[in-house]
Order: C-alpha cells, then structure tokens, then sequence
C-alpha cells in the first residue's frame, strides 16, 4: 500500500528556471492495485515515481508504503519495498555484469548482502527457468553479458529481475517507450502477467491512453503536479480513449484558464 | 639480458603486478580515477620499513602496511562520498597529505633495511638463492590475491561493488548502499598498493619517500598492456591480464634500460611509461578509426 500526502517538490526554487513539478500530489494505494498514471510532458509523473523511490527528496509531505514513513529514507533502503522498471531500458540493468549476475543482484534486492557466492548451480537453474518464460531464447545465454542484448530483451529481463525478491511497490515508468510497437507490446503483456502472478501493487506511467485503459483497474491523471483525474471501476470501464483524450483536454484547457485568472 | 636482469624485472613486475590489481578496480571496477596510489605505495613501504626497522616481525609489519593502505583508500572515498569532493580531487588530496604522513612515519625521507630480516630472507629455503626465491614467492602471492579477487568479486557483496561501479543508480535500486560500496572498493584497492609498497620496500633495501613517484602511471600501463594483450570482460580474465600486462611492461623497460644502443637512463623510465600509456590509449582509437573508414 502506497500512501502519498501533499507532496511538494519545487527544481532550482528562487531561480529564474525554478520548476514546481509537484504542487501538493497526494495518492492513495490499496494493496494489491494496478494503477496507470498518464499525463502531459512535464506534469510531474516521473518526479513523482522518483520522490516515491526515494531519487527525488520532496520539500515537504509525507510517503508511507505499508505503513511505513518513508519520506526520508535513501533510495537503497525504500528499494527492500520498492521494485522499478526505468524506461531507459539501458538504466535497469548492469551492462557489464552477466545476465545471471544481474538477476542474482536482483534477487537480493533489499536484503543483506553476505560473502556466499551471488551465483549458485541451484539458482542458476532458478534463473533459467524463470527466463525461458519470456520465450526469447534467453536461457543459453544466462553467461552473456547483458549488454550484448537488444533494448527490448533488456526491459524484458528487467521486469523479470523485479519480481525476483517481493515487493509491496512496483513502479514503471514509460518503460516500453524507447522499445519497437511490437516489442512494446510484448513488455506490456509480460507486465499484466508478472503484476497478476505475484499481485504486485503497480503504478505505470505510459504516454499511451490505450495502454492506460487495457492494462489495470485504476487511471490516474497528473497535471501541474497534482492529481486531476482518478477513475476506476465502472466508470473506467466503460471508458474509451476518446473518453479519456476528452478529460484530458478539458483538465489541461481548466488549467489554462487558471492561470489566464493568475496572470490577469 | 642476464638472468638476474630477468628474474630481477619479473620481481618487479610481480610487485607492480599487485598494484595493477589495485588500480583495476578503482578505474576499471568503481570507475573512480584514484590517484592515491601514488600516496599509498609509498605508505605501504614506509609503514613496513619503519616498523622493520624497530624490530617488528615483518609478517605483522606487512600486514600494517596493508592495513594502513586500506585507510588511505578508505579515506579518498570518503572525502569523495560523504564530502562531495570530486573523485579525482578527492585522490589528489589524499596523495599529497600522504607525502606528509609519510614523512612522519620515517621520520627521515629514507629508511633503510639491509641486515634487518624480510618476509623474503626469513621464508627463504637453504637450496634457493635470493633472486630466485623472491619471484617464486611473489608468483604464490600475486596467485593467491588473483585467486581471492576473483571470489571475492563473484559473492553478493563482490558483485555489489561491481554493480555500483558499473551503474550505481541500478544499484542502488538493488538496495546496495553505494556509498559504502565504494568505500570498501577503495579500501580494497589501496590494500594491494600498501601491500605492494611494503613488498617492495623489503625487495629494494627499504622505503624512499619518492619510491611512490608514477606509481599510478605505472599501474595503469599495466592494466593497459593487459587489456590489449588478452582483451575479456570476464573478471578472472581480466585480472590474470592485468598481472601480464605489469610483467610484461616491467621486461619492456628492462630491455630499455639494458640496450646500450637505445641509450635509456634509470631517470628516463617515467618518461617512457607515458609514452607507452599514450600510445597504448591512442591505439585502439586509432584502429576503430580506420575500421570505421574501410567499413563507411
Ligand atoms: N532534475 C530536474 N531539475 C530541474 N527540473 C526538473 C528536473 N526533473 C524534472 N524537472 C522539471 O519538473 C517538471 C516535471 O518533470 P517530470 O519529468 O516529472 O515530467 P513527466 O510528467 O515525467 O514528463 P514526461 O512525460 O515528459 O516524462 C518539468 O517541468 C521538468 O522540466
Ligand atoms: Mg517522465
């Protein structure tokens, strides 16, 4: 369960480039939810993933995960609740470690780390196993450096590395933006697949309404740093993306008027 | 050459072959440019020398030495992690304050050891002579930390530390403290310089404040030298190369200083090892040059 209140986070404040990115964003999580977060470019989707996970520290507000304040721990101890999926799809892996390497990191992820080999015959076997379910022939190559495969296997083996060690957050963040439509596609089902096998409470970005509307049971718009649009259930679906693309410009033109009153 | 001119170099080699190791895993493994090396080398055979000298058991004064070379490290990454100092600064100032504290531990710019016993003359068998027993101890060392690396690297905290030098913001969404990652990786870098320093001080009859003067420059040749004498990404490739390429540069400059016609002076080798780095750096950009025109 994620719980974020009034989250505020102002880049370079007292500058001339001073960006307010998060005005005030509070989100509730139940456990187990799957949750599609859209918006326009720079409406704070991504800082807000980021002050989750603890890169972005906010200027003030509080985030629990499961009851736990969070607000002012590191990136790396959040990282025992939180799982991430970066959207570069070379960012979530280690180019320079092997395939299994990166999956026995992954699968320590929040835990103590000790002086027992990372790569054990059991979990090798482990790992084979759990990437043969990709279906992309990754299972002879657990010894290849990571880095010789293509961005979309990459993000494939990063969603799988996510789920390797339990996690109460799973946040993803335009991860299938930088990948082909069909790999994207791919990614996409993988992901319903994974978050429904282990019942991972998720939160996706994506720039796709489409996307936002078939995956999940929860749409959240962000705009300006705040929360403008929050559908679920029967309301959603009943939704299209003419629907969604509507609210979408009516959020945006509300807010243009807004400002036009702040300005004036 | 003679023998003893090999067995001499391939001594040599084998103690810069440990402050190779070192400068692996700073540069290549952490990618933080270390310069304290530089410092600690002569940390580790000051420290040795000194306590030699007061009559210490030289197992316990080379252990110290290695101790102290961890410090040193550890303190560079601090001033980096902690402090915000820029990696390369941050090193820089730990070698010079170095250059001072070695000062102080001598007490004198030199300590020599010429009667006094080494871990050399003390394990020393009947039968073998010294220029021929040091290589052969050094071939165990120089084995046995090739050896314990290469674990080392491949336990969950091992790979940590690579994670954290490789993409530290994957790392630490891993949950690795990269913070201390690097601290220990630095310690353990500048461990192996120390213990470098404090076997060549007790090879060469004692410490010399200059004794650390290019260290790095050397290191780094070496690591160089291996990488293109046996390119590999794999870990225990990579650091059975790195000790070739510091005996294999150490013969170069053998075979520089030995040939009358070349003309090559002791004070000259500095000038030579840069020479080499440039070349060895240049190369394979070189190369990649001219592959992209044949092949465009
Ligand atoms: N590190 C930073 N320094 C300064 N400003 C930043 C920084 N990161 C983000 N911003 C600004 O904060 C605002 C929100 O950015 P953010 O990246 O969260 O948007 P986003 O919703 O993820 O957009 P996109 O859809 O383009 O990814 C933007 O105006 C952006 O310019
Ligand atoms: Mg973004």
């Amino acid at each position: 369960m994620l719980k974020a209140q009034d989250l505020r986070l102002t880049f370079n404040p007292g500058t001339p480039i001073e960006t307010q990115a998060l005005r005030g964003l509070s989100l509730e999580i139940p456990s187990g939810q799957f949750v599609t977060v859209i918006g326009s470019n720079g409406a704070g989707k991504s800082t807000f993933l980021n002050a989750v996970s603890g890169e972005q520290r906010v200027d003030s507000g509080s985030i629990e995960i499961d009851g736990i304040d969070m607000t002012r721990q590191p990136v790396w101890v959040r990282a025992r609740h939180v799982a991430r999926v970066f959207q570069d799809p070379l960012a979530g892996t280690c180019e320079d470690l092997t395939i299994e390497e990166n999956m026995a990191l992954a699968k320590m992820r929040g835990q103590r780390r000790g002086f027992s080999f990372a790569v054990k015959p059991a979990l090798r076997e482990a790992f084979r196993e759990q990437i043969a379910t990709l279906g992309l022939g990754l299972e002879n190559r657990l010894s290849d450096r990571i880095g010789l495969l293509s961005g979309g296997q990459r993000q494939a083996v990063s969603l799988l590395m996510a789920a390797l060690q339990p996690s109460r957050l799973l946040l993803l963040d335009e991860h299938t933006a930088a990948l082909d439509p069909r790999t994207a596609d791919f990614v996409i089902q993988l992901t319903a697949r994974i978050v429904a096998e282990h019942k991972l409470t998720t939160m996706m970005v994506t720039h796709s309404m489409r996307q936002a509307l078939d995956v999940g049971e929860r749409t959240v718009m962000l705009h300006q740093g705040r929360v403008v649009l929050d559908v679920s259930g029967k309301e959603r679906e009943g939704m299209d993306v003419h629907h969604l693309l509507e609210m979408f410009e009516k959020v945006r033109g509300e807010a243009l008027d807004d400002d036009a009153l702040l300005l004036g | 050459m003679s023998t003893y001119t090999l067995l001499g170099a391939l001594e040599i080699g084998l103690i810069f072959s440990l402050v190779a190791l070192g400068v692996y895993i700073s540069f290549r493994l952490l990618r933080f440019p270390d310069l304290t090396v530089d410092g600690s080398f002569p940390l580790g055979g000051a420290v040795a020398a000194t306590l030699i000298a007061s009559g210490s058991d030289p197992f316990t004064a080379t252990i110290a030495a290695t101790v102290a070379g961890a410090c040193a490290g550890f303190i560079t990454g601090w001033l980096n992690v902690r402090l915000k100092i820029m990696d390369l600064l941050a090193s820089i100032l730990m070698m010079i304050a170095l250059y001072s504290i070695n000062l102080r531990i001598m007490g004198k710019p030199n300590v020599p050891l010429i009667a006094e016993p080494t871990v050399f003359n003390l394990l020393q068998p009947e039968m073998l002579v010294d220029y021929v027993f040091r290589p052969l101890l050094l071939v165990f060392v120089v084995l046995a930390v090739k050896l314990l690396l290469d674990g080392f690297f491949a336990t969950q905290t091992g790979l940590a530390i690579r994670a954290t030098g490789s993409n530290a913001r994957m790392a630490r969404a891993q949950g690795v403290n990269t913070g201390l990652a690097v601290l220990a990786g630095m310690a353990l870098s500048n461990a192996l310089v120390g213990l470098a320093g404090a076997l060549f001080a007790q090879t060469q009859g004692g410490a010399d404040i200059s004794m650390g003067v290019g260290t790095i420059v050397i290191g780094l040749a070496a690591v160089i030298v291996g990488e293109s004498l046996l390119p590999s990404r794999k870990l225990y490739l990579a650091t059975l190369a790195v000790i070739l390429g510091a005996i294999v540069y150490r013969f170069f400059i053998a075979l520089a200083l030995n040939s009358d016609f070349i003309g090559l002076q002791a004070q000259d080798l500095n000038l030579v090892t840069a020479l080499l780095v440039t070349v060895a750096l240049v190369l394979p950009r070189l190369r990649q040059r001219n592959a992209g025109k044949k092949g465009g």
